[in-house]
C-alpha cells in the first residue's frame, strides 16, 4: 500500500483549470468568477476542517466522540431534508420524517458494515463507522427528500383524485397508491442509477480514492460493492419508511385527507 | 301483535344529530328510506361541506347514524361504501374511465344498463378522459358513484354541467334510485329539479339559522 501525499503546491497546480474557468467568466462577463472562487474556497475549508476533526476523533478513538460526530451528521441530514421541502409538515412531524428514516437507515447500514462485514478492531472504530455512515446518510438524505417532496406535492395537486377515491371507499393507502408508488420510485432513482452506471460511466468516488491510495483494484471494487449494496438497501428502507410515514401523517384514522397538516396549505 | 311493533320499527335510514359544519349552526334531521332531501342555499352557504361531512370526508362534531349505527363505529371506508358522496366535478385518476369501474361480467351488464339510463354509449368507457366533455365526465362520475348501490347517495350539483335533456335523464335515474329504496341528498341550484324530487328541503342561509321545513312539499 503506497500513496503519494499531496503538498499545498500540488493543490495549487490542481486549481489551474478552475482559475482558467474563472478567467473565462471574467473575459465573457458571465459574472460567475465570484461564485466559482467562493465555492472552491468553501469546499477546501470545509474539507480541511472535517479532516482536522476526523484526525482528532480517529486518534482518540473513543465511542463517545464517535457517537457525538454521528449525531451531528444525522442532525445535519435532518436539517437538509426538512429545509429542502416545498411543503413542510408542522413541528414534530417534520422532524420525525426528516430524522427517523435516515436514522434507521444509518444505524442498520453501519451496524451491518462494522460488525458483520469489516469486523474492525474495535468494531466501533471511527475510521470504519463514520465514512460509511456518511455515505449512508448522504444517499438516504437525497432519497428521503425526493420521496417527501413527491408525496406532499401529489397530495396537494391530486387532492380531488385522492378524495374521489376515498369517497368511493378506498383506504388511505389505496387512495395514495399512485402517489406513494411515484414517490418511492423517484426517491430510489438516484441510487439505482448510480448502481447501474457504477464503473461504466465513472468509477465511484470511494473506489477511485482507494485505488489512488494504492489499493489493489479488485479489493477496492469489493469495498465499493459492499458500500453500494448497503447504501441501496438502507436508502430503500428509508425512502419507503418516509413515504408511508408521509401518507400516514397526511391522512387521519378516519381515512380523511388532511392537507391542513402541511404548513401553508393551499387555499381551499 | 306484530303490527304495532312494525309501526314502531324505525324506517329512517340516515339520522343526523347536531352535526356541526362550517359555517352552519348544528344541524339535526332525518332522511327515511327512499326519500329525497334537497340541500339549498346560495354559493358558500356550506352545501358541499355538509355533504362531505356526512360522508365523513371532513372532520365534524356531532353524530350521523345509518340504521342506528354511528359513522365512527365502523371503519371510514365501510361507511363511505354505504354513504356515497359524488362531487360536482368528479376527478379521474386513470387514462380511461373503464378502470374506475368493477370488471366482472355481471357488473359489466349493470354498468351498461346504468350508462344507458344516463344516455352514454358503452364505448365512452374506453375513450381518454381528456377528450370527454364535462357533461360526459359528470354523468360517468354519477355512474361510478352509484354502480355499487350505496344506501345513501349525496349528490353535489349532479346536473351542473348537463344540458336539459341529460339533466332529465339524471332526474329519471334519481327517481329510480328513490323507488329502489336509496336515500338521496341532493344539492342543486336548479330549484325546479329539487322541487320535483325532494320531499323535504333544507334551506342553508348565510349567517342565519338554517330552516328545516320537514313537511314542505314544493308546489
Amino acid at each position: 500500500m503506497t500513496y503519494v501525499p499531496l503538498s499545498l503546491s500540488d493543490l495549487a497546480i490542481a486549481s489551474v483549470l478552475l482559475i482558467i474557468s474563472g478567467g473565462l467568466s471574467i473575459g465573457f462577463r458571465l459574472g460567475l468568477e465570484k461564485t466559482i472562487a467562493i465555492s472552491a474556497a468553501r469546499m477546501a475549508i470545509q474539507l480541511g476542517l472535517v479532516a482536522i476533526i476526523l484526525k482528532f476523533v480517529f486518534e482518540v478513538g473513543s465511542p463517545l466522540w464517535t457517537a457525538l460526530i454521528a449525531i451531528l451528521m444525522l442532525a445535519a441530514a435532518t436539517y437538509e431534508i426538512t429545509s429542502r421541502q416545498d411543503r413542510k409538515f408542522h413541528g414534530w412531524q417534520a422532524f420525525a420524517l426528516g430524522a427517523g428514516p435516515p436514522f434507521v437507515a444509518g444505524l442498520l447500514g453501519t451496524m451491518i458494515a462494522a460488525m458483520a462485514v469489516i469486523n474492525g478492531d474495535p468494531w466501533y472504530a471511527p475510521r470504519y463507522i463514520l465514512p460509511i455512515l456518511g455515505m449512508l446518510l448522504g444517499n438516504a438524505l437525497s432519497g428521503v427528500s425526493l420521496v417527501l417532496d413527491t408525496v406532499t406535492e401529489s397530495a396537494t395537486r391530486d387532492r380531488a383524485a385522492i378524495e374521489g377515491r376515498l369517497a368511493l371507499g378506498a383506504t388511505r393507502y389505496e387512495a395514495f397508491g399512485d402517489a406513494l408508488r411515484r414517490g418511492v420510485k423517484t426517491g430510489l432513482m438516484p441510487i439505482l442509477a448510480s448502481m447501474a452506471s457504477a464503473g461504466i460511466v465513472a468509477l465511484p468516488g470511494m473506489m477511485t480514492g482507494q485505488i489512488l491510495a494504492g489499493i489493489n483494484p479488485v479489493d477496492a471494487a469489493k469495498y465499493q460493492v459492499m458500500i453500494l449494496l448497503l447504501v441501496a438497501g438502507a436508502t430503500g428502507i428509508a425512502v419507503f419508511g418516509a413515504g408511508v410515514g408521509a401518507v400516514w401523517l397526511l391522512t387521519d384514522d378516519r381515512h380523511r385527507l388532511r392537507l391542513d397538516r402541511l404548513v401553508s396549505p393551499p387555499l381551499k | 301483535m306484530s303490527a304495532p311493533f312494525l309501526l314502531l320499527w324505525p324506517l329512517t335510514v340516515l339520522t343526523v344529530s347536531y352535526l356541526r359544519t362550517y359555517p352552519l349552526p348544528p344541524l339535526s334531521f332525518e332522511v327515511p328510506d327512499g326519500a329525497c332531501l334537497a340541500v339549498e342555499g346560495p354559493s358558500g352557504s356550506g352545501k358541499t361541506r355538509l355533504l362531505r361531512a356526512l360522508a365523513d370526508l371532513d372532520e365534524a362534531d356531532g353524530q350521523v347514524f345509518l340504521d342506528g349505527a354511528e359513522r365512527r363505529e365502523m371503519p371510514a371506508p365501510d361507511w363511505r361504501r354505504m354513504v356515497r358522496y359524488c362531487s360536482a366535478e368528479p376527478a379521474w385518476w386513470t387514462d380511461t374511465p373503464r378502470s374506475a369501474f368493477p370488471s366482472t361480467p355481471r357488473d359489466e351488464q349493470k354498468l351498461t344498463h346504468l350508462l344507458q339510463r344516463l344516455g352514454l354509449e358503452p364505448d365512452v368507457l374506453d375513450r381518454p378522459i381528456a377528450v370527454l366533455s364535462t357533461g360526459e365526465r359528470q354523468r360517468l362520475g354519477l355512474a361510478r358513484a352509484l354502480i355499487s348501490a350505496p344506501r345513501v347517495a349525496l349528490l353535489d350539483e349532479p346536473t351542473a354541467a348537463l344540458d336539459q335533456g341529460n339533466a332529465a335523464l339524471v332526474e329519471e335515474l334519481i327517481r329510480y334510485l328513490l323507488l329502489s329504496g336509496t336515500s338521496v341528498l341532493i344539492s342543486s341550484h336548479d330549484t325546479a329539479l329539487t322541487g320535483r324530487l325532494a320531499s323535504t328541503r333544507l334551506q342553508l342561509a348565510r349567517s342565519s339559522q338554517p330552516a328545516l321545513d320537514p313537511h314542505q312539499v314544493s308546489a
